[in-house]
């Protein structure tokens, strides 16, 4: 009897002390995440880390599932306490392995967090990554999912060497399916392309190919940019405008390049000193929180229905692909999109370009495009 | 009376916390390019090549040394989003630890460029790293965090699209952070404990790509933080950041000022040299000479000369006191890496991997050692323990003697 009481007093001891462990890091973790912008709450995070990291493995689930709502600054924090843990844990022989596995698998969990736990887990075993990788093809981890076209970009290629084109064909196609970032987007629809399949890029990467334009408007010595001028007060196509040069119109234009570049200089003319206003409807069959990615040499600002929500004043730094990636959340029906685009006058050779290239996309990069506005509910007036 | 004790004597103790044979930072302890009392072989071959060390992504910052630890900085994945700082033993090789964290701002960057180009800084307790992406990452020795900061989270428009390259520098208790582009350019002063600004000052609205540079005029005067721009050089006061003086006939944004002998070696019109007032009072122009103009790589003053190099890979001697061309010597360049010294000689990586060692004397350098790392190397050495520590983005390599 008196055994008895001893182990249940035992049991008791150790399932409080554990309850109490568990608090202790859910405490550490809370006073991590409130950390913000401006190094507010950086104090008490600083502390936190630090004994958060001298927990053991025991800790590294909670960390990870505690990603989730975590702002991004909140996550390194949380970050640097789970590599220094797990670190340990790798030493000790101690990494929980199957937990991590699972997290890893679990496509409700942070991204960041999964992928987090993968790169932890091929630390003790490489044979995790063959398991793992290939079901990531559509995953919204973004960097899994990379791993994940890679290994089918592999396939495809030594397919081709094989001379299995249908074979190569239906793999490139797959690694399509999955595919963002541009380097593998190329890998994958040249050779598709010989293969003779027809590939829109522009629907794939969501890019908006149709816009109306008008300019230009003066922006000599760069005053344009903080001028305000017609379109930002209201997009009327109807309305002529007294530009630059004289009077101004609105006019349709297209673009059909694969990567959704409009080139002002060469489709209209090499302006310099010179405001351009490009607006484009998107459609939207729900209220959505999605990304507008744009990639310009030139000064610009954003509105979506008339609400700013970027502005960038650099001029001639590069143009790539997804430069900018601006939250925004779209409104069921037809969204205004108005761009301006602003060119300096500096009459260097590389400073010349006048462009931009601009794609709706979800935050895993996954391109969106416009509805078809009878697909959609419009706004009420 | 305390608050100037304090800033004289801060400084001091900061610089003391790193034991002589440390390199600290971009350039040094001194932030002047030169290792006073060390020596690292002078003539050089394969088999100095103590040990290499396996890296992974990009980097273009350079290596630094604390005591028995190296650390460097890489970045991974298609976009470099994925910051990684390094430790390594600096006997053996072995990797210590590694931590990663994830850019919160932009990591578009020039080709050539890496999202981890500037060079971490220690104050002896601690290492700080910069990236592109603005975040700022503070930990102790044995990779522990101890704070982060997101500037470019904090405020969105402060980046560039061809990448962040200054290095941040340590001066007392604040690590000094330079975030000049285009759009929202600042520099801020981060209170080494917890990452918390000291002070954030406005900087001219265009990119800039130098690094600050500690003067220190005299052994009881006041340190001051250099800070260069297209506009010229302001001198600021690391406590607070309010400026002492300033320059104002302009200055390049990619090589970095030097001070040498008490004297500024200014990568403007060509080279400007200028000799310092009293704390607050503005430098006197001593002379500038268009033929010492540097390409890349920042200036370096030792033994009485001052040292560049032009684009064309050509190493030009020139007189403190005058500027005068004094020798030049054509090397195998392009060079993006600042040249360093010690022990009577000069030590300079060619963007294609070729290390070259410089012998100098009063009348000329002459090369006495080369050895062909074979791969891309655009940061800038560290000298330790007589021993030389080269990065590329595949390797870290000791340099010692046989």
């Amino acid at each position: 009897m008196q055994r008895c009481s001893i182990l249940l007093c035992l049991m008791f001891l150790m399932s409080f002390s554990a309850s109490v462990w568990a608090d202790e890091v859910e405490q550490h973790i809370a006073k991590i995440k409130q950390v913000q912008k401006e190094g507010q709450g950086n104090l008490a995070a600083s502390q936190a880390v630090q004994q958060l990291s001298k927990m053991d493995s025991t800790a590294l689930i909670p960390i990870l599932s505690s990603f989730e709502n975590a702002n991004p600054l909140a996550v390194n924090w949380l970050c640097g306490a789970f590599e220094a843990i797990a670190a340990k844990a790798i030493q000790q022989k101690k990494l929980p392995a199957k937990k991590l596995e699972a997290f890893v698998l679990d496509t409700s969990k942070n991204p960041r967090a999964r992928r987090l736990a993968y790169e932890t887990l091929i630390k003790v075993d490489s044979s995790a990554a063959d398991r793992i990788i290939p079901g990531m093809i559509n995953d919204a981890s973004v960097t899994l999912r990379r791993d994940a076209v890679q290994r089918l970009i592999d396939e495809a290629k030594k397919l081709e060497k094989s001379d299995k084109k249908d074979q190569a064909k239906k793999v490139y196609q797959r690694a399509l399916s999955g595919a963002t970032d541009s380097d593998q987007v190329k890998a994958i629809v040249k050779p598709l392309r010989n293969l003779g399949e027809k590939i829109d890029l522009q629907e794939h990467f969501g890019f908006l190919s149709d816009w109306m334009i008008v300019g230009p408007f003066d922006n000599r010595e760069k005053k344009g940019y903080a001028a305000v001028y017609a379109p930002e007060k209201n997009v009327d196509f109807s309305v002529e405008l007294e530009g630059k040069e004289g009077k101004v119109n609105w006019k349709s234009v297209n673009t059909e390049d694969d990567y959704g570049i409009f080139d002002v200089a060469k489709s209209i003319s090499p302006y310099k000193g010179a405001v351009m206003y490009c607006a484009a409807d998107f459609h939207s069959p729900q209220k959505q929180a999605l990304e507008i990615r744009l990639g310009t040499p030139n000064a610009w600002k954003i509105w979506v229905n008339g609400k700013l929500l970027f502005a960038r004043n650099e001029y001639h730094r590069g143009m790539v692909l997804d430069q900018y990636s601006v939250p925004v959340t779209f409104q069921p029906g037809k969204n205004v999109i108005l761009l301006k685009l602003c060119q300096n006058e500096q009459d260097d050779s590389w400073a010349q370009r006048y462009q931009f290239q601009l794609r709706i996309a979800h935050p895993s990069g996954t391109g969106v495009r416009s509805q078809k506005p009878e697909a959609t509910t419009q706004l009420a007036p | 009376m305390k608050n100037e004790f304090f800033k004289l004597v801060l400084p001091l103790f900061a610089v003391c916390m790193c034991s002589g044979a440390d390199w600290p930072q971009f350039r040094g302890p001194l932030t002047n390019n030169v290792a006073t009392s060390e020596a690292p072989p002078s003539k050089v071959d394969a088999e100095n090549i103590a040990w290499s060390a396996d890296l992974e992504g990009r980097g273009a910052s350079g290596p630094i040394v604390v005591g028995n630890k190296v650390f460097v900085t890489c970045t991974t994945g298609f976009k470099q989003d994925q910051l990684h700082v390094l430790c390594f033993d600096t006997e053996t090789g072995k990797r210590l630890w590694k931590r990663q964290f994830w850019a919160t701002g932009r990591t578009q960057c020039h080709n050539k460029m890496s999202v981890a180009t500037s060079t971490p800084a220690s104050d002896g307790k601690r290492v700080f790293a910069t990236f592109s992406s603005n975040d700022v990452v503070c930990l102790d020795l044995d990779g522990n965090l101890l704070w982060i900061r997101g500037l470019s989270h904090d405020f969105p428009n402060a980046s560039n699209s061809l990448g962040m390259a200054s290095s941040p520098i340590v001066v007392g208790e604040t690590l000094i952070v330079p975030v000049e582009n285009d759009d929202d350019s600042f520099t801020t002063g981060l209170d080494v404990k917890t990452g918390i600004a000291r002070w954030k000052i406005k900087r001219p609205r265009i990119a800039n790509w130098t690094s600050p540079t500690i003067l220190k005029s005299g052994p009881e005067a006041e340190a001051l933080v250099l800070l260069q721009s297209s506009e010229g050089v302001d001198a600021i006061y690391p406590e607070t950041g309010e400026t002492a003086w300033q320059f104002e006939q302009g200055a390049g944004r990619i090589p970095s000022t030097t001070v040498g002998e008490n004297i500024l070696f200014v990568p403007s019109n060509g080279l400007t040299a200028l000799v310092p007032g009293t704390s607050s009072e503005p430098p006197k122009v001593l002379w500038k000479e268009q033929k010492l103009s540097p390409a890349t790589a920042s200036p370096l003053v030792y033994q009485k000369r001052v040292f560049t190099v032009n684009r064309a890979g050509v190493l030009s001697c020139g007189s403190l006191e005058t500027g005068e061309i004094v020798w030049r010597l054509r090397l195998k360049g392009p060079f993006s890496a600042t040249p360093i010294a010690a022990s009577n000689h000069l030590y300079l990586v060619s963007e294609k991997g070729l290390l070259q060692v410089v012998q100098l004397s009063e009348e000329k350098g002459e090369v006495t050692g080369e050895i062909d790392l074979k791969e891309m190397i655009l940061a800038t050495p560290a000298i330790s323990n007589n021993s030389l520590f080269l990065r590329s983005d595949k390797h870290l390599w000791k340099i010692s003697s046989k």
